[in-house]
């Protein structure tokens, strides 16, 4: 057998790779979160969680808590609805994790392996691809609420703000259970382990009660909370005040996570065999 | 002589198992290669370590002139990789499970849908184009998972164990592929389990077992080491055995191996072999229901080569396990 080095691709002009075209991180992204779409949309079922609690907990909530925190239910909603956008956009990104690590289970990961494409195109797939997750449950929240007597007092404009800030903080959530459906093998133990994690975010945090009431370490936690950071700014952007520092502050937490988390994530990728 | 892939000396150990122990493997252009062996022999690993799934931990492979490990990102805008279980998307039908590896290797759009339309006409896939691929059977999912492989038109193919599960009708149409793929000028590696297939469309073939290249050569040269064709003959009446036992040996001029559940065999000795043996049991009256040409199963082969068979060694792995 002759050595190795002998062969160099002058010799052998058969080869003649596929043309590499410019964006293409951006490109096979999209291509993959395209797929994730499609799977979506062929499985509604998938969608019925991101349906379903935006009106189960902003009903719960608000007939349950609102007299006794508020003194009424439409008085609470004004401080509950925007501390949903919130939290529901967080519960929603869990799925990101169990999806994709089962996506990783499968054969398919292999060639998307063996193909010419950037190593971190499947994750931000995944992650792009959910956020049409986000955008229904807003889509929802917003339509159950203002049924049962929420007003967005300022303008279309702030209360799309609202949104954007807070899909933009699940899309960067969703990276760190990006990170553990490609370190984990099974997808239930991500969804228990996201469970756990995304608790003490949502409820942890001035979504229910003024956090004047609370606890004083339980304070220290809240104020440091990004998710409290990103409702307080939502307060604001749905039902007016000055909160310029907690949208700024929500949105360096989102650039934040996803600075940390999406390189630990591609990097666990990259190692799993 | 220019080489496609060449891999030498491919070690790669999990733990305290040895996974490939020193691999060495090359086809040259334009050629299939035959990795034969049994199931856990190192095939599967050989595959994902040259479409740079897996990085060898000794010894290295080089792909289209360019090496697995420091030019991986080369290496796979070069190759097709069918695995061993399908890896197409369930939930997609078969058009956008194409279309998406289309995207994904840069093709324009009407290149996308031409191609498509082509390799769905190709594989026997138009009718079930539109269904998701988790309606499709196994040999379906198998074919629509080579389409993927080739829809880059991929110098370098590799196909891991493409017809395991496949009916004989479609295990030759798979074939058919693969002849045609060569026939183009691509080079393609293949393992496979059956000796049958090996000789059926490799050029040359690498048997190994154990993570060890336990022979390697042409299937000619191959046949040549565990003794080529045999006849094998059942007499209808088992009476018979002894007298057509003589026939076989008169004929052959070779040993005939003791009878199994009623069945002889004997090595061919020349090309004439086989229509003497029908003339002379024809002469003396022997009935037979069934007669035929054999070429050895991996079984022979291990066994010429190692001494034990293939199932034992399978046996071996699972008490081991």
């Amino acid at each position: 057998m002759s050595t190795v080095t002998e062969t160099r691709p002058a010799d052998l002009p058969v080869f003649a790779p596929v043309a590499r075209r410019p964006f293409g991180l951006a490109r096979h992204a999209a291509a993959l979160a395209r797929r994730s779409l499609i799977k979506t949309m062929r499985n509604p079922e998938q969608l019925l969680d991101v349906v379903l609690q935006p009106i189960l907990f902003t009903g719960l909530f608000a007939f349950l808590l609102g007299g006794a925190v508020a003194g009424g239910t439409e008085a609470y909603l004004q401080s509950l609805v925007p501390g949903l956008f919130v939290m529901l956009t967080l519960m929603a990104t869990m799925q990101s994790g169990t999806s994709f690590c089962d996506d990783l289970n499968s054969g398919l990961f292999d060639r998307f392996r063996s193909m010419p494409i950037g190593r971190s195109a499947p994750l931000i797939g995944a992650a792009v691809g959910d956020v049409v997750r986000y955008v229904l449950t807003i889509v929802v929240l917003l339509g159950f609420s203002t049924l049962i007597g929420f007003r967005v007092e300022t303008d279309a404009a702030h209360a799309l703000g609202a949104a954007v800030l807070a899909i933009g903080l699940a899309f960067a959530f969703s990276w760190v259970f990006v990170l553990f459906g490609a370190v984990m093998r099974e997808p239930s133990g991500v969804q228990g382990l996201g469970l756990v994690l995304v608790m003490p975010f949502t409820f942890g945090s001035n979504l229910l009660a003024p956090t004047e009431t609370l606890p004083g370490w339980l304070q220290a936690w809240v104020d440091v909370n990004p998710a409290s950071v990103a409702m307080e700014a939502c307060r604001g952007l749905l039902t007016g005040g000055d909160v310029t520092g907690e949208v700024v502050s929500t949105v360096l937490w989102s650039v934040g996570i996803i600075a940390v988390f999406a390189p630990l994530a591609v990097a666990a990728y990259r190692r799993r065999v | 002589m220019s080489y496609a892939f060449q891999a030498e000396g491919l070690v790669k150990r999990y733990g305290d198992f040895t996974a490939l122990d020193g691999v060495d493997l090359a086809a040259e252009a334009g050629t299939v290669l035959g990795v034969l062996g049994p199931n856990g022999a190192g095939k599967t690993t050989t595959v994902r370590i040259l479409a740079t799934l897996l990085r060898p931990d000794a010894g290295r492979a080089i792909v289209g002139g360019c090496d697995v490990v420091a030019e991986a990102g080369r290496v796979r805008r070069l190759i097709g990789l069918t695995g061993q279980f399908a890896s197409v998307d369930g939930e997609l039908t078969g058009t956008e499970n194409l279309a998406l590896i289309g995207r994904l290797l840069d093709l324009r759009g009407n290149e996308i849908r031409a191609r498509v339309k082509r390799l769905l006409a190709d594989f026997d896939l138009t009718e079930a184009a539109r269904r998701p691929v988790k309606t499709y059977s196994g040999g379906m999912r198998r074919r629509l998972d080579l389409a993927a492989g080739l829809m880059g038109r991929p110098a370098i193919v590799f196909l891991d164990e493409p017809t395991t599960g496949l009916d004989p009708a479609k295990r030759e149409e798979l074939w058919g592929v693969v002849r045609r793929l060569v026939a183009d000028g691509t080079t393609v590696l293949l393992t496979t389990q059956y000796l049958d297939e090996a000789d059926a469309l490799a050029d040359a073939i690498t048997v190994i077992d154990h993570g060890r290249v336990i022979a390697d050569g042409t299937p000619a040269e191959l046949k040549r080491i565990v003794g080529g064709q045999s006849i094998v003959v059942r007499p209808a009446d088992e009476a018979d055995l002894d007298k057509c036992g003589a026939v076989l040996a008169t004929v052959t001029g070779r040993r005939v191996d003791s009878p199994k559940r009623g069945v002889l065999s004997v090595p061919v000795g020349s090309d004439g072999d086989f229509t003497a043996v029908v003339g002379e049991l024809d002469r003396v009256r022997i009935d037979v229901t069934e007669l035929a040409l054999q070429l050895p199963d991996l079984d022979d082969v291990f066994f010429k080569l190692t001494g034990h068979t293939a199932a034992e060694e399978t046996e071996q792995e699972a008490i081991a396990a």
